[in-house]
């Protein structure tokens, strides 16, 4: 058992986390949205940046981010003891 | 460790399944050679792969509760992943999504974000505390978190009605592939589709469906890859699709840039035009101009004598003349439609969206895509399958590492057809058409037609079919026969899997939720399980009837599923667990105007002309999930906050085991 004052900052800890992830996931795809026109003047291997964030960019976005969250989740249970086996 | 042996012999396994299927493609594709016609190829993948599936539901068969609703909670997260996928990918997904990029260009692509960006918030705000819930259903933590049995009861509404359309359109899927590739009557492919969804989900449940869709994951994603590396290796000589595409997106650019003032092409546009005008007075001259077409084509037919050739075009076209004035309406709207969008030259392929309303709109679409992801019943059910929070978290992961494979390598395809298209079709001669246009044409997914007589073919006088994009590369990219039949077996692998996963999870909320739950307690475990498979029976068999009428509104329904779940499920869960202080008024009221706004957004703009700041049908959620988040948090707070139990529970969903009392795990 955990005491009142872990719990609390095991939560902020999460809630901080889910905050930032989310961040980044409205970075590469909302925000990468918006401003493709601009994106789109820079041209690498025949792709323009714009379309690529929305075709695959974001896409590789999406993935790093739910792994880099299981990891730092897991991070943060190990660090109040409770790490599932 | 136990565990360890049972992840070990899962890998071989499903590694020896891999390799027996490569093996039978191989098979058939020397038969092939050998001269075995395609019709039979046509029938061996597609019984060979429903075999495959039945018997591992007959292998995984059970009467036991757990392993009937959730699988034993011992599946792992990398196999938990790849069902997950399969249960996800429709054959929406599969076939048409490609398609959709093919024709939209960049406005696609909310299409490809919103169907992979969900599962970062269905990772981070959902998964792992359902996972710590630790129930059957979104039913059963909609009671356990708000109280009493409204919750409950607002859970199955949104879940029917979320997975109903849902179902009808994969079991239309089904019998679309089985007609098109096997020659049989649309009716009977359905029937098929439906022996083989229900052989693995009635006899084990949740555990035969599982591990049948981790099988036909691998069937749709080699399905998938193969087509593509053979069209890149075509194109550019190296077979990596996902990377060399980027050289036929200049293509398009560069051919599309000529295409803009090519005489022969505004020719061609010119015709598109005045078809548009005479459409558009057709429409305005309903009703009378309805009847008169018919009458028309009736004296036609009338003053030919019979025998005369030209009597079957006017008998067919007779038959496809709209029923009614008002169905006429429909049709020939859509046809000025499509005449408008021909009349254009086509917009360069890789820009976004240049007006604000249409920005907007393709952000909303993105944001109603992401957030239904979230909220589809279906897909949330697979996270109470893994034995751990933990590999919940990681399943999610592994979930959209194993969709991203896909969907990564769609935008390849659609590039990749549509530079065929304008380098290698565009420009030639009409009487050297190849191949796959004519067989595509056949059944109406290519419509190809000479408009200004000049016997070659111009850009504005095609209109592909979205479906038509990955069921004609295989061709394109000049593969043998059997590469098309195992497109075909992939697409049903993908319809299948997504119907299993609705079939069970809408018997679950009829059996468990409503009948177990509300209706009769007193029920034991083994009468549960077979109501559940009852029930199967009878979703199952409504959902073939209403697909049975192929109604063309389908399509557009499932697109509204994502809607409706973006608007009533996802903020009643999400707030459940991050909002303490929500409770059971707030949460319901919630879901009551969120799920209201958006179905009277979705009747009133679709058929009644209602336009609220110029937002499309397809994107009402975003009047909906505001408005459910809003609703829910003011009436909360107005109302007296939620019972010490309910709190209490919250605390058990947040932290993980041992920080706090026992969880509700059975």
């Amino acid at each position: 058992m955990l005491t009142k004052e872990q719990l609390e900052s095991y939560w902020g800890e999460t809630r901080f986390l889910m905050v930032i992830v989310l961040f980044f996931w409205f970075l590469v795809s909302y925000f990468a949205a918006i401003i493709s026109d601009f994106l789109n003047k820079i041209v690498i291997f025949g792709f323009p940046l714009g379309y690529y964030m929305g075709a695959q960019g974001s896409l590789i976005g999406f993935v790093l981010l739910i792994l880099i969250y299981a990891k730092k989740m897991d991070e943060i249970d190990e660090k109040y003891g409770v790490k599932e086996e | 460790m136990a565990g360890e042996t049972f992840v070990e012999r899962l890998r071989k396994i499903y590694a020896i399944y891999t390799g027996v299927f490569l093996a039978f493609v191989i098979v058939l594709g020397i038969a092939e050679k050998m001269g075995l016609p395609a019709k039979y190829i046509g029938y061996a993948f597609m019984f060979g792969t429903i075999a495959v599936y039945a018997a591992i539901g007959i292998i995984s068969r059970t009467g036991q509760l757990a392993e009937y609703y959730v699988a034993g909670r011992r599946v792992p997260a990398v196999f938990n992943g790849m069902a997950t996928a399969a249960d996800w990918m429709s054959a929406a997904s599969f076939i048409g999504m490609a398609g959709a990029l093919y024709l939209q260009g960049y406005d696609g692509l909310a299409f490809i974000m919103g169907w992979t960006g969900g599962y970062v918030l269905l990772a981070v705000l959902i998964a792992p505390y359902l996972r710590k819930f630790g129930k059957y259903t979104i039913p059963d933590f909609l009671e356990a978190r708000y109280g009493g049995k409204f919750p409950r009861a607002m859970g199955i509404i949104a879940t029917m009605l979320v997975s109903f359309t849902y179902l009808v359109a994969q079991v239309t899927g089904v019998g679309i592939i089985t007609s098109r590739f096997l020659g049989l009557p649309y009716e009977i492919g359905v029937f098929l589709g439906l022996v083989g969804i229900l052989v693995c989900s009635f006899l084990g449940g949740m555990r035969a469906v599982t591990w049948t869709q981790v099988a036909q994951y691998i069937v749709l994603i080699i399905a998938y890859m193969i087509p593509a590396i053979a069209i890149s290796y075509k194109h550019t000589g190296i077979p990596i699709p996902q990377i060399m595409y980027g050289q036929a997106l200049s293509t398009i650019q560069q051919k599309q840039e000529l295409l803009k003032n090519d005489p022969k092409e505004i020719e061609v546009r010119e015709i598109w035009k005045k078809r548009s005008q005479e459409l558009e007075a057709k429409i305005k001259g309903l009703p009378t101009s309805w009847e008169e077409g018919k009458k028309e084509l009736e004296a036609k037919l009338a003053a030919l004598p019979p025998g005369d050739p030209e009597r079957a075009k006017i008998e067919k076209a007779l038959k496809d003349y709209p029923k009614s004035a008002k169905e006429a309406k429909e049709k020939w709207t859509a046809a000025k439609r499509q005449a408008d969008a021909m009349a254009k030259p086509p917009k360069p392929y890789t820009q976004p969206p240049q007006k604000p309303i249409d920005m907007i709109n393709f952000l909303a679409l993105t944001f109603c895509l992401m957030v239904g992801t979230a909220g589809l019943p279906h897909v949330l059910m697979r996270f109470y399958t893994t034995p751990t929070v933990r590999e919940a978290r990681t399943s999610a992961g592994w979930a959209l590492f194993f969709i991203f494979l896909l969907y990564f390598t769609a935008p390849a395809y659609a590039a990749f057809a549509r530079s065929e298209v304008l380098q290698n079709l565009v420009g030639t001669a009409f009487a050297t058409m190849p191949e796959w246009v004519k067989k595509w044409a056949g059944v109406g997914l290519v419509r190809i037609e000479d408009l200004n007589k000049d016997g070659i073919i111009q850009f504005a006088e095609i209109i592909l079919h979205a479906d038509a994009i990955v069921l004609a590369t295989p061709e394109i990219a000049g593969l043998p026969y059997v590469i098309a039949g195992l497109v075909a077996a992939g697409g049903l692998a993908a319809a299948l899997s997504t119907a299993d996963g609705l079939l069970i999870t809408m018997s679950n909320a009829i059996a468990h939720d409503l009948y177990y739950k509300m209706i009769n307690p007193n029920l034991s475990p083994s009468t549960r399980v077979k109501i559940g498979k009852a029930l199967l029976l009878i979703v199952a068999a409504a959902g073939a009837y209403v697909a049975s009428f192929k109604l063309a509104i389908i399509v557009e329904l499932v697109a509204w599923a994502f809607s409706l779940a973006a608007a009533s499920l996802f903020p009643a869960l999400v707030l459940g667990v991050w909002d303490k202080r929500m409770n059971r008024a707030g949460a319901m009221a919630g879901m009551a105007v969120g799920l209201g706004i958006t179905l009277f957004y979705l009747i009133g703009s679709r058929f009644y002309g209602l336009d609220w700041f110029g937002i499309k049908t397809i994107s009402s959620g975003i009047f909906g999930i505001p408005a459910n988040i809003i609703t829910a948090l003011i009436v909360s707070r107005l109302t007296p906050p939620p019972s010490k139990e309910l709190q209490d529970f919250v605390d058990s969903v947040r932290y993980p085991k041992g920080a706090v009392g026992a969880g509700a795990e059975e």
